[in-house]
């Protein structure tokens, strides 16, 4: 049984934390309480309601949730930015952050002309291969077009936001390997290989 | 509506519960006095309501808390720079005023850095010509410093005889945190560059200490924390004072005035009773003001009579003035052996384990303060903000998307470290806060209006801090990640006001033409009036101020103690 898993499990049993770490789990509560939390979770997955935007239209929210999936999409080590609820927290914050708003659904609307432009389809509409086309002028600002500065603009906006919403997601910290937010007893120090890696030592 | 009276004529008011309020309580309870506390904002409890153990994921901004949260939205300070109906205005130059609205105030924000002042702090006109000299001196200090050291706890290192810098006296330390690795390859650069880097005094318990427990390392000292290993008045100063059943609280209680009477005596105080309106009076024979620097310097102002027409204890003229900030600025550096560095868990203590005290030779460097250092990086949890800009991260790829991308954002976690100068402004009249004549805030209360300004002392202070740190980044093979500021930019000083370390605004000295305060923070005009926050400082020092605020207050207070014996207050 993962941490993951039982403390998962712990929750769905309506423990705290504080209890895991006072007592210690028979095998055959071990698994039945992973069994529980398997079905909870599948049960709670059913039970979820798509997102429903605050601040993006529909069409808007579908760009926000392509373009967050191109930027980090799944790979070996983890899910993608939507797996992570990037665009979720999107459109959360944008509706936040007004100072943001303009910008942000000025630049989406941008991102479609571009596209209508090339190839007389939406962002969404467009196959990988057109997607790349429009994105690889705009994705690295030190050598893009200038005419193309507003598009840029917007691309860095939205790759910042979409980084913020994958790697602070719980998803996220699992893949970047944050391994804190826990008590210890006594705090440790940096292990061996770290310190041998940056040639320093505690003596 | 009527005015509220209490029946009660208590033996002190207290106006305020952070660092200076809540050590008055603690020893003038302990000494017997009968203790009111009034509090502008709610109660508080770290132990219910911080947000320890939180993940930003939990949280819709991912931490993110916007101008009510300037630091977070977890972080266990109500307040901030932009307080809703608490107006503040500018006249000369710029400034920016931090509030805590909660029991315990603005302990719950600060970093713990528990800096004792050293000798020269305390005779920096003797030294350097500029300013003034305090009227007590280091010794005089001293018993109270350590009096603060063991009764709340703290963790560090005494280092002067081995550093060779007099001006960091020893304390009484618990056994520091062992360093990040990050701090290490830090210390290595500054080691070569003979800068010295030493264990930070952080007031967080490493060892189990009068009923509370030790650090558990989650790093969150700045949500609140729920077993009260760190510092917080309301966790260490307020418990004490409140066993002693001598100790009454009224929260969301907003001080208006100083009352005073035909003697030219302090009687007590008008505050607003925030949940209802009600205008609400309390009944002291010793009024300690302990509202911060620049709120107590208002209330003083605001408290105008016949006698006291120019604002109360305020004969010289001085109230209001010699407003200082610590100076302020950070530089960050990419450093390419960081890169891929495997992970641990970082957190430690709810901030650096490693500091750079001042240890420059003023005589030598043409500008007459110094500074500290804090140290930043490491591996912390990702949040609202995280990895922004990689597009110019040094020697990435300069953008993009996809999973080159995603493969490049693990490699820079971890690869950047920061350096915060905190520094010494030297302390003018013209630097000052008054009451705008025009602006009351919400309770109807005249607000103040701030002149402050940075003069070439701090401009040259902060062009060495930013010289050096980037010196330290190239010397760790790094990059720094901003380009030098200019002159012109005040070489990226911080507006006053936001490194939140106001002091001076009801300084102390022998001479009550040029000062507020004797020498014990009570009022030369007034002698059952006393101020117990940054206000009786005659000078910053390249220290935070906390553990000064708190050891002056201890000292007041023992002083109380003894007056009150002796029948004379």
């Amino acid at each position: 049984m993962s941490e993951m898993d039982r403390r998962q499990a712990l929750r769905v049993l309506g423990g705290t934390p504080a209890a895991a770490l006072a007592f210690t789990w028979t095998a055959e509560e071990a698994s039945a309480a992973a069994a529980q939390a398997t079905q909870a979770r599948a049960q709670a997955a059913a039970r979820r309601q798509p997102y429903r935007p605050r601040f993006f239209t529909a069409s808007e929210y579908a760009t926000v949730v392509a373009l967050a999936d191109t930027i980090i999409p799944r790979d070996a080590r983890s899910g993608s930015a939507s797996d992570a609820g990037a665009p979720e927290f999107i459109d959360y914050i944008v509706a936040e952050q007004p100072a943001r708003q303009t910008a942000m659904r000025g630049g989406l609307v941008w991102l479609d002309s571009e596209c209508r432009r090339r190839f007389d389809k939406t962002f969404v509409s467009c196959a990988v291969g057109e997607r790349g086309q429009v994105l690889d002028d705009i994705a690295w600002p030190a050598r893009a077009r200038r005419e193309l500065s507003h598009g840029v603009q917007f691309f860095t906006t939205m790759r910042d936001l979409v980084a913020t919403g994958f790697w602070s997601s719980r998803i996220g910290v699992d893949d970047i390997g944050y391994l804190g937010n826990r008590p210890v007893g006594e705090w440790p120090g940096a292990p061996a290989a770290v310190l041998l890696k940056l040639g320093v030592s505690y003596e | 509506m009527q005015i509220i009276r209490s029946p009660k004529t208590y033996d002190v008011c207290i106006i305020g519960s952070g660092a200076g309020g809540g050590t008055a309580a603690k020893v003038l309870t302990e000494a017997g006095a009968d203790v009111v506390m009034l509090e502008g904002g709610p109660m508080w409890d770290s132990a219910k309501n911080g947000a320890m153990f939180a993940w930003n994921y939990d949280s819709p901004t991912r931490g993110w808390g916007g101008d009510k949260k300037p630091f977070g939205v977890y972080d266990g300070c109500l307040g901030g720079w932009d307080i809703e109906g608490e107006p503040y205005t500018v006249g000369t130059g710029n400034w920016r005023w931090f509030r805590g609205r909660m029991l315990g105030g603005r302990t719950h924000h600060w970093g713990r850095i528990s800096l004792r002042f050293g000798p020269d702090d305390f005779r920096r006109k003797s030294i350097d010509g500029f300013g003034d000299d305090w009227p007590i001196s280091y010794d005089e200090m001293k018993p109270y410093y350590d009096k603060l050291d063991e009764f709340v706890g703290i963790f560090g290192s005494n280092h002067a005889s081995q550093t060779g810098l007099h001006n960091e006296p020893d304390g009484i330390f618990m056994p520091p945190p062992k360093p990040r690795a990050h701090e290490l390859l830090i210390k290595q650069a500054c080691d070569r560059m003979k800068i010295p880097v030493v264990p930070s005094r952080l007031s967080i318990i490493t060892r189990p200490h009068n009923n509370r427990p030790a650090c558990h390392y989650c790093g969150q000292c700045g949500r609140g924390c729920a077993v009260h290993a760190n510092f917080s008045s309301v966790s260490v100063m307020l418990p004490p004072a409140l066993a002693t059943g001598k100790l009454t609280i009224v929260a969301n209680a907003m001080a208006r005035e100083v009352m005073t009477n035909g003697d030219g005596l302090a009687t007590g105080v008008s505050y607003i009773n925030t949940a209802d309106m009600s205008e609400r009076e309390v009944r002291a024979r010793i009024v300690i003001v302990a509202a911060s620097c620049c709120e107590s310097a208002r209330l003083l102002l605001n408290s105008k009579s016949s006698r006291f027409p120019n604002g109360l204890a305020n004969s010289s003229g001085t109230v209001g003035k010699y407003l200082t900030d610590s100076t302020g600025l950070s530089v960050s550096g990419f450093i390419p052996t960081l890169m891929d560095t495997p992970r641990y868990n970082a957190d430690g203590v709810g901030g650096m384990h490693l500091y750079i005290p001042w240890w420059g030779d003023n005589k030598a460097l043409g500008f007459p303060r110094g500074y500290h250092v804090e140290l930043g990086g490491g591996f912390g949890m990702p949040g609202y903000g995280f990895m922004s800009g990689v597009h110019n991260f040094p020697q990435s790829r300069g953008g993009g998307y996809g999973a080159d991308l995603k493969a490049e954002y693990r490699r820079y976690y971890g690869a950047f470290v920061s350096f915060s100068g905190r520094g010494e402004q030297v302390a003018r009249p013209d630097c000052y806060c008054e009451i705008d004549p025009n602006v009351v805030d919400k309770w109807g209360i005249p607000v103040l209006r701030f002149h402050h300004t940075w003069s070439d002392h701090e401009r040259l202070q902060a062009r060495h801090m930013q010289e050096t740190f980037r010196a330290i980044i190239t010397e760790m093979g790094g990059v720094p990640t901003t380009n030098m500021p200019t002159r012109e930019q005040d070489y990226g000083l911080a507006v006053g006001g936001l490194i939140i370390h106001e002091a001076g605004a009801t300084r102390m000295g022998n001479d009550p033409k040029t000062s507020v305060l004797n020498s014990h923070s009570q009022a030369h005009d007034v002698r059952n009036l006393f101020i117990a926050d940054g206000g009786p400082f005659v000078s910053q020092a390249d220290k935070n101020l906390t553990w000064t605020i708190m050891a002056l207050s201890w000292r007041t207070s023992a002083y109380i103690a003894d007056e009150r014996r002796k029948g004379n207050l």
